[in-house]
């Protein structure tokens, strides 16, 4: 708990709050405001895993989003969570968080012992050795891999946690709020432009918070804190912090990931644990910043080296010194100022510069602080296994190429710099054609493709003067074409010390007789020798070697390391870095939780649910649902300790029988209206329309044009120029878009209105041979004998007062009815049919027995209009009509189509009359025929038919006509089962079709 | 995620919309002899153009108008939309 080494005072963390956490079961302190990373090296822990393939510790290498190694399971508030950068996540009180990779534990890892035998394990070994034989990768690749491997465990419990969504636009996103981000934002806010900043940590401000510089005569803190607190006021800009753009997708759609509690020991009520924001802006700013690059020199990966801008934020923001021997090895100015702050807390750094005699104001600053300097000095490796004990250095030549002796020193740290690289992630997401800036040895976004524009050292400007000029005059520009107002916004002056030129040196030569690992790629484990012997063996666009050898694959994406990468590669291929390109750039730019991109359609809002107006009716009345598309339906009505075999098998028999009742209020349902109208449906339907008179329904059948059937279902003439038409529940929305295609872009001249009137209709099927003598009880002032209202009529009725449309339609096959009242009178029709019903033994029917029902007749339905049918399958040929033209009708002279073995729909019952068929189950000729199997047709739906009390099914078979009286096998190898079958036909019961009529 | 300017309703997201395919295809007129090539031309073969295309969209989420939309499809980028009975020259 002493934090020995948080320096005395200073830092942006609050001191008065002390908070405890655990980190691998151990207990420490720290403080509000620190990050877990911070936190840790505050207690002196620099040991926080293992790397993915040798398992070699690993430490704190980055301060932020880069961060390669620090990678941990969280602990929080019962849940818990993979994958999370221990320098990202905010402490809180109580937080705990486990290593990954590592088994059995931190200290004492087995899968070290591919540390020793990494002879085995180069570039490739995952391809060559795991691949073969095929049969291991299973038993014992696999397994080995998954337990040794891999970067935390996902909860497998049900996260508790919200996620939100939110749509949002604006005339300016800011991404970043660095120097150029703040400036940008405060010029286009002032034009009263609609601004949207954004800022992935926790404070603004960017490199403001560690650098020393003076804007506007503030400290560049302070100004940044200036600038932030005015944006919040202004009504016309949203700040967000804890947000990241991740995306850039097409049409200047950016998607961002608001971490909302991730920073808070437990979410608070009715908050959401993040927010994904999809934002379309008008202009986009990129301020991203950029990333420091490390230097490549042996055993660069163990704990205590880091990036000296990590080491300087470490002691910046949170006053925590990463070592107290440190030594910084640096090729640029940028190493001094990491110098300097340790310098100024008491702690003497050494500085080894690659550069012979660089000069500048900050060197002259180090200097005057009396720091030992080096010139023309490397590290060659690291040593000390769990961190940093000391290093080997030796002295360059000019040429870099010759190391002089090697001494050693000692350290408790090593801080890099090799330069800095823009992060141009967002502007290549973008379709921005990057380019190579050699000046700063890095790619820089070129031509904009979308409107887009990136700004500060994202742009390869490292000048604070020269940012402040470019992003106040962006802001203002972009937002005046905006709002037209031109509030033109001074400009701060600036102090800033000048720095000198880099030294284009990334990679310290091996000294004679050592190979040490100098990796590249630290999470990932991919070292220098990996992408020679990539090279080596053939591999030539980066993208292969990135493949190949996993360089910048990780959880990183290579952040720290695609420009190395690209260095080597261009060195050894004798070709400059632009040549070589770099890999694509893909959203999202850092892990996104699959909790925020799924968001709040979990269970039961992944999809709407639709109910009938009678749902609440079956559901007192025990009604199993089942999802119809979107729609809920009663399956059956459960009675007792019934199954759904039996339930379905009563009910079916009742109608049969008595008397049932269907709810059918989600078939689809079309109003179509105006002049046209028979005309239409003459085009859209295959038989004839146009003599239909009012008061009749007809059946019809659509096909697409390419001759396959698209639904069918009957369609009224309710008065002149109205028919009501129905479709099945689930094209209902296809077939409206079908007909609107036709009448807005085929057929204008048209003069018809097609709307969907679903929801206004509640519908109740009554079917039974006792259907007529309810149906004249429900409506005494009818006529609804067998002349007054005939098989396929159509009447109004008077419902106990309300307005009903009275239908004689059947799908049952049975005598049968469907009564339509308004959505809202649903349940008032529903109870009163029950009531008036009772007297003739009626009983509700759900979709089994429905099925069961249609499929004993033959009746297809969706199972066989399953889009690879035509009507002759359905035996719907006698519906297609030979003298009108209509949608689909000439595919129908295709020789497919019309050769005389075409499939076509048949009935199959079992041979022993007991065996139920499995839907999909395969007829063949012969069940013992070598595999595969020839297969004639399929089972597409089965029942227990009550008619005569057997198992029936419906079936494509090829030549069906020809089949009837035929035996052949169902196989079903899903099941099992191999049942030998007789093909009889489709229309099992009623075959004349007499009971719909009598 | 597209922004698709709907002649009718103006600038709107992608996700209320439904793509529709070939604008350029024409149907052969109804009664109409019709040799199989033409008909299989107008059911099945397609393009699959690199660059502008015009193409239908719905606004199945809005006011359920086809459009005409021309798009280039290697960059997504819309240059011009078009209400359905509009004529593209
Ligand atoms: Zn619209």
């Amino acid at each position: 708990m002493n934090q020995a080494f948080r320096i005395g005072d200073g830092g942006l963390v609050n001191r008065d709050k002390k908070l405890s956490f655990k980190f691998n079961g151990k207990s420490y302190f720290g403080f509000e405001g620190d990050t877990l990373a911070s936190a840790l090296l505050a207690n002196g822990v620099h040991l926080v895993g293992r790397s993915f393939k040798y398992h070699r510790p690993r430490g704190f290498f980055g301060a932020g989003v880069d961060e390669p190694y620090a990678i941990v399971q969280l602990y929080r508030n019962g849940e818990t969570e993979p994958n999370i950068k221990a320098t990202e996540q905010e402490l809180f009180e109580g937080l705990e968080a486990k290593s990954v990779n590592c088994w059995p534990s931190v200290n004492f890892d087995i899968g070290a012992i591919n540390n020793f035998l990494k002879i085995f394990l180069p570039a490739g070994f995952y391809y060559k050795t795991f691949m073969w034989p095929k049969s291991f990768w299973y038993r014992i690749y696999e397994p080995f891999i998954r337990k040794a491997a891999g970067l935390g465990v996902a909860s497998t419990k049900h996260d508790n946690e919200r996620y939100e969504h939110k749509y949002e636009y604006c005339d300016l996103l800011i991404a970043g709020s660095g120097p150029s981000g703040l400036s940008s934002a405060y010029a286009a806010a002032k034009n009263g432009a609609r601004v949207i900043l954004a800022e992935d940590k926790p404070r603004f401000g960017g490199s403001l918070l560690t650098s020393d510089v003076n804007i506007g005569n503030q400290s560049g803190k302070d100004w940044a804190e200036g600038i932030i607190a005015e944006l919040k006021t202004m009504p016309n800009v949203v700040v967000k912090n804890r947000s990241q753009i991740f995306g850039y997708y097409d049409h200047n759609m950016l998607v961002m990931s608001e971490k909302v509690s991730d920073h808070l020991p437990k979410t608070k009520k009715y908050h959401p644990n993040k927010r994904l924001w999809y934002i379309r802006a008008k202009e986009v700013l990129i301020s991203s910043g950029s990333i420091e690059r490390p230097i490549v020199f042996g055993n660069n990966d163990t704990p205590g080296v880091m990036l000296s801008s990590a080491a300087k934020e470490y002691l910046k923001v949170y006053g925590v010194l990463v070592g107290k021997k440190p030594l910084v090895f640096t090729n640029n100015d940028s190493g001094y100022e990491t110098a300097i702050e340790f310098k100024k807390h008491g702690v003497d750094p050494i500085v080894l510069d690659s550069r012979k005699n660089p000069k500048s104001e900050i060197i002259d600053e180090a200097k005057n602080l009396g720091i030992n300097i080096k010139n023309s000095y490397v590290v060659v490796a690291a040593q000390g296994y769990k961190k940093v004990k000391s290093a080997e250095i030796a002295s360059i030549s000019d040429d870099k190429k010759k190391l002089g002796k090697i001494e050693s020193i000692n350290c408790d740290c090593i801080c890099v710099s090799g330069f800095w690289t823009p992060t141009i992630h967002l502007a290549s997401q973008s379709g921005n054609k990057t380019k190579f800036k050699e000046e700063i040895d890095a790619f820089v976004p070129g031509v904009s493709k979308q409107n887009e524009t990136t700004l500060g050292s994202a742009n390869g400007v490292f000048s604070l003067e020269e940012t402040l000029k470019t992003s106040f005059s962006a802001g203002s520009e972009l937002s005046k074409k905006i709002t037209k107002n031109d509030n033109n916004i001074a400009i701060p002056n600036v102090v800033e010390k000048k720095s000198s030129q880099h030294d284009k040196f990334w990679c310290v030569p091996l000294p004679k007789g050592k190979n040490y690992k100098r990796f590249l790629d630290f999470q990932n484990d991919v070292a220098v020798s990996d992408v020679e012997i990539a090279l080596r063996e053939g591999y030539r666009s980066i993208e292969h070697v990135k493949r190949y050898t996993t360089l910048g694959m990780a959880t990183d994406q290579g952040k720290t390391s695609n420009l190395n990468g690209l260095q080597l590669v261009s060195e050894i291929e004798n070709k400059v870095v632009p040549a070589v390109g770099h890999t694509t750039f893909r959203p999202p730019y850092t892990p996104v939780s699959i909790g925020a991109i799924v968001g709040r359609e979990v269970g039961k809002h992944s999809k709407p649910t639709r109910k009938s107006p009678m749902h609440s009716w079956h559901e007192k009345n025990n009604a199993v649902f089942v999802d119809a598309g979107v729609w809920l339906r009663p399956r059956y009505y459960k009675r007792g300790n019934e199954t759904l075999f039996e339930a379905s098998k009563r009910e079916a028999k009742n109608v049969r029988t008595n008397v049932g009742v269907c709810d059918v209020t989600t078939l689809g349902k079309i109003d179509v209206k105006g002049p046209d109208s028979a005309e239409l449906l003459n085009r859209v339907y295959t038989n004839a329309w146009l003599k239909l008179p009012v008061g009749k329904a007809r059946y019809g059948v659509m096909l697409r044009e390419d001759g396959i059937v698209m639904d069918d279902g009957t369609t009224t003439r309710i008065s002149e120029n109205h028919y009501h038409m129905t479709t099945t529940t689930a094209q209902a929305a296809n077939v409206l878009s079908h007909l609107e295609y036709y009448l807005q872009l085929i057929w204008p001249e048209l003069n018809v209105n097609v709307v969907s009137t679903t929801e206004q209709w509640a519908g109740a099927a009554i079917a039974g041979p006792k259907s007529r003598d309810l149906l004249q009880k429900l409506f005494p002032n009818s006529d609804v004998s067998n002349e007054g209202l005939p098989f396929m009529g159509y009447m109004e009725g008077d419902f106990f007062g309300i307005k009903a449309r009275i239908f004689r339609i059947s799908f049952s096959g049975e005598l049968a009815y469907e009564v339509n009242v308004e959505s809202d009178y649903g349940n008032f029709m529903w109870e009163n049919i029950m009531k008036v019903g009772e007297e003739f033994g009626i009983q509700p029917y759900g979709t089994e027995a429905l099925s069961t029902l249609r499929i004993e007749m033959g009746h297809v339905a969706g199972s066989e209009l399953d889009g690879r049918t035509i009507p002759y399958d359905n035996a719907l040929e006698g519906l297609v009509s030979k003298k009108k033209d209509f949608i689909g009708k000439r595919s129908l002279q295709r020789s497919a189509f019309t050769a005389e073995d075409r499939q076509r729909i048949v009935g199959v019952v079992p041979l022993d009359r007991q065996t139920s068929i499995p839907e999909g189950s395969h007829l063949v000729k012969d069940d013992k025929a070598p595999l595969p199997n020839p297969k004639l047709g399929h089972i597409s739906a089965s029942c227990w038919s009550v008619e005569y009390d057997n198992p029936f099914s419906l079936a494509i078979l090829k030549d069906g006509k020809n089949m009837i009286g035929q035996k052949l096998f169902a196989m079903s190898p899903l099941k099992n089962k191999v049942i030998p079958v007789e093909i009889v036909s489709s229309h099992y019961v009623d075959p004349k079709g007499e009971r719909v009529r009598s | 995620m597209l922004y698709i300017n709907c002649p009718h309703c103006g600038m709107r997201s992608q996700n209320e919309f439904s793509y529709g395919g070939d604008a350029s295809v024409k149907r052969p007129e109804l009664n109409k002899e019709v040799s199989d090539q033409e008909w299989d031309d107008f059911v099945y073969n397609r393009k699959s153009l690199r660059g502008k295309h015009l193409e239908l969209w719905q606004h199945i989420s809005g006011c359920r108008q086809w459009i005409k939309v021309e798009r280039d499809t290697s960059t997504h980028e819309i240059f011009r939309t078009f209400k359905a009975e509009e004529e593209v020259a």
